[in-house]
């Protein structure tokens, strides 16, 4: 069994998560494949929820699965797809299986994913998620009714550090940080610079909260400018998109790899932040390449 | 109207250049109707429009140069009109029925007739 | 006030197949001022579907009549005897006017030509943007006046969400603003930065239970 996440938050010195995408079916192989591959190689396995509005397998679903297989998941809820009642429905569901984390997003909007016609949601935004996760936490649900049998999530979100212009991203941090969060783990970071900066900030608001640092490899120069012009939050800076393109033709992959464990050293020996979630979807098996190269294995 | 070649002439311009041309005995179509109107910018969307709803084969419409209207935007506000008006008869599919602008000066009657005869070049071929 | 954009072609076309006679029904207030359905779209759309249907060889006769607001029974009701006439009515009002048409014409099948869109206003000419999302519980005094339920593309109260593209444009349309970068701006202007600190609890969603119904009594 998994130590639970909450207190590897507290003891560990730099934490390290990975990512499960679901795929689009009801054939978990995969997942299963990727959960055993990874799940005693990092601290918690975040599961994406509809990712980049496209459907796919609950994350729920993969959620208990990790359970099962004996690592600890991370249950991110989106509030695009769903209101304020099915969410409240869900976490009493996911924590009686035993998923007790929970990344608090708002959410891609429908037009990025397959589903184009279909309504947004939003019943919630991302704050509001939170306060609602601490009021299920204390016993009641939002609307004031006594829980019977309640939960007790370690709670987590999102955040932006290159966001531009950054001032109004960093006033909906100090938002999330008032509402209470025991982890933040950032969208991709490519500038350290700009992690130091949003470090800076939390840290002089919340000495408790867990900064892990978004890595997602980027494996062309191609790719680097889809990703800025069609991913939201990210910023993938011009020195980046060069050295990918001067890397030889089909070693983007390991280019990638090495970029990003040069980071996460950079990060892990600084002492920038708290630790690392790193995001390869479709990916999921080169993950441990990424730690090995790290030196996180 | 079946047929005509319907001529919206700017009495600045146009219209003594179709004047003129008469004068000189240049050679045009007859089938043209002319319909003096103050500035080529007073012929609204529907005229040209009714124009061809009455059987017209086309529709010009004829204004000063640019830069020398009379009432300063008039020439410029009929071009966009036409512009218009050809996208409302693609929107239906009505086809091969030209609706033109063509800018000139009081005194180029051969301007007036060189318009006429490409009109109705444009409508002998598309097979009206 | 209430912006429309008239339907495509094809839509109106088929809706308008079956008959030989129709009135064709403008507004003359929110649809004539952004050019969907006024006296002169009217006229318009009723020329172009003369020469559509005359070319095909199935001519279809138009009645055409503009009425100052056509949510207004006793302003529609003086097309009593054009209705009379006609196999249809093709109206270019907003929803609001085609269904008073259609509830006081039950008898007539009555077709909309627009597609109404939503309350806005214009940017520049011609070019209308949504201001209003109607959601009856209005916070415009918190946001330094621009709304965020429709502004922002996700109607968050706590915004801006981690998706703000380079510069402070929408991450659904780059050619739009972030509402909520544009409310920083605003508020920093005025020095009141504090209202966006301020945490919003989730929206009440049933501020107005649709249909919505208001009785509003004369000062």
């Amino acid at each position: 069994m998994a130590t639970p996440f909450r207190e590897i938050l507290k003891t560990k010195d730099f934490v390290v998560t990975a990512e499960v995408g679901p795929v689009k079916g009801s054939n978990v192989s995969k997942a299963i494949e990727h959960i055993e591959l990874l799940k005693d190689k990092v601290d918690g396995l975040n599961v994406t929820d509809n990712q980049s509005s496209v459907m796919r397998y609950p994350s729920l679903g993969i959620c208990l699965l990790i359970k099962e297989h004996g690592g600890e998941p991370v249950f991110q809820v989106t509030c695009r797809d769903r209101n304020r009642l099915a969410i409240q429905a869900d976490l009493l569901f996911a924590y009686s299986r035993g998923v007790s984390n929970v990344l608090c997003l708002t959410g891609d909007s429908i037009d990025v994913g397959d589903h184009k016609e279909a309504k947004q949601v939003f019943d919630l935004d991302s704050v509001q998620l939170i306060h609602l996760v601490h009021t299920l936490n204390s016993g009641k649900d939002m609307a004031g009714n006594e829980l019977d049998g309640g939960i007790d999530f370690c709670i987590g979100t999102t955040a932006t550090p290159s966001a531009d212009p950054l001032e109004p991203q960093l006033i909906k941090v100090e938002k999330k940080l008032k509402a209470g969060v025991s982890f933040i783990q950032t969208q991709a970071i490519y500038e350290l610079d700009e992690l130091k900066r949003f470090t800076e900030f939390v840290r002089n608001r919340d000495e408790k909260v867990k900064i892990l640092a978004g890595i997602v490899p980027v494996i062309g120069a191609k790719m680097a400018a889809y990703m800025n012009e069609n991913v939201p939050g990210i910023f993938i800076p011009q020195h980046l998109i060069d050295e990918l393109a001067q890397a030889p033709k089909g070693t983007g992959v390991s280019k990638g790899i090495e970029i990003a464990a040069r980071m996460i050293k950079q990060i892990k020996e600084e002492k920038i932040c708290d630790g690392v979630h790193i995001m390869f979807i479709g990916r999921e098996e080169k993950v441990p390449e990424i730690l090995e190269a790290a030196g996180l294995l | 109207m079946n047929g005509c070649i319907v001529a919206f002439c700017c009495e600045h311009s146009a219209y003594p250049a179709a004047d003129l041309a008469g004068k000189l005995r240049l050679h045009y179509p007859e089938n043209i109707r002319v319909i003096r109107v103050p500035c080529a910018g007073r012929v609204d969307v529907i005229h040209i429009l009714k124009a061809l709803e009455k059987g017209a084969a086309a529709v010009l419409v004829l204004g000063c140069e640019d830069g020398a209207c009379h009432h300063i935007t008039g020439n410029t506000r009929a071009k966009e009109r036409v512009k218009y008006c050809n996208m409302l008869l693609k929107e239906v599919q009505i086809d091969g029925r030209p609706v033109a602008m063509f800018n000139l000066s009081p005194n180029a009657p051969h301007k007036f007739v060189s318009a006429v005869n490409e009109i109705t070049k444009i409508i002998k071929e598309s097979g009206r | 006030m209430i912006i429309a954009e008239r339907k495509p072609m094809e839509e109106i076309e088929q809706a308008m197949a079956p008959y030989k006679k129709v009135l064709v029904a403008g507004c003359g207030t929110c649809v004539a001022v952004c050019w969907a359905g006024g006296e002169k779209e009217v006229e318009i759309l009723a020329s172009q579907l003369r020469l559509a249907r005359s070319a095909e060889g199935n001519e279809i006769v138009t009645l055409e009549a503009t009425v100052e607001r056509q949510c207004e029974k006793e302003m529609v009701a003086e097309l009593k005897d054009k209705v009379a006439e006609v196999e249809a009515v093709l109206s270019l009002a907003c929803g609001s006017g085609v269904q008073t048409m259609a509830e006081l014409f039950e008898d007539k099948p009555v077709f909309p030509a627009v597609n109404t869109t939503f309350i806005g206003m214009p940017e520049k000419e011609g070019l209308w943007v949504e201001m209003c999302g109607a959601c009856g519980d209005c916070v415009l005094d918190r946001t330094g006046g621009i709304c965020p339920i429709v502004r922002c593309a996700k109607g968050l109260l706590n915004g801006p969400c981690g998706g703000t593209r380079k510069g402070g444009k929408c991450e659904i349309d780059p050619e739009k603003d972030c509402a909520w970068v544009l409310i920083y701006r605003r508020l920093e202007k005025q020095g009141r930065l504090d209202l966006m600190r301020e945490y919003y609890s989730p929206r009440n969603f049933r501020a107005v239970k649709r249909p919505g119904r208001v009785q509003a009594v004369k000062a």
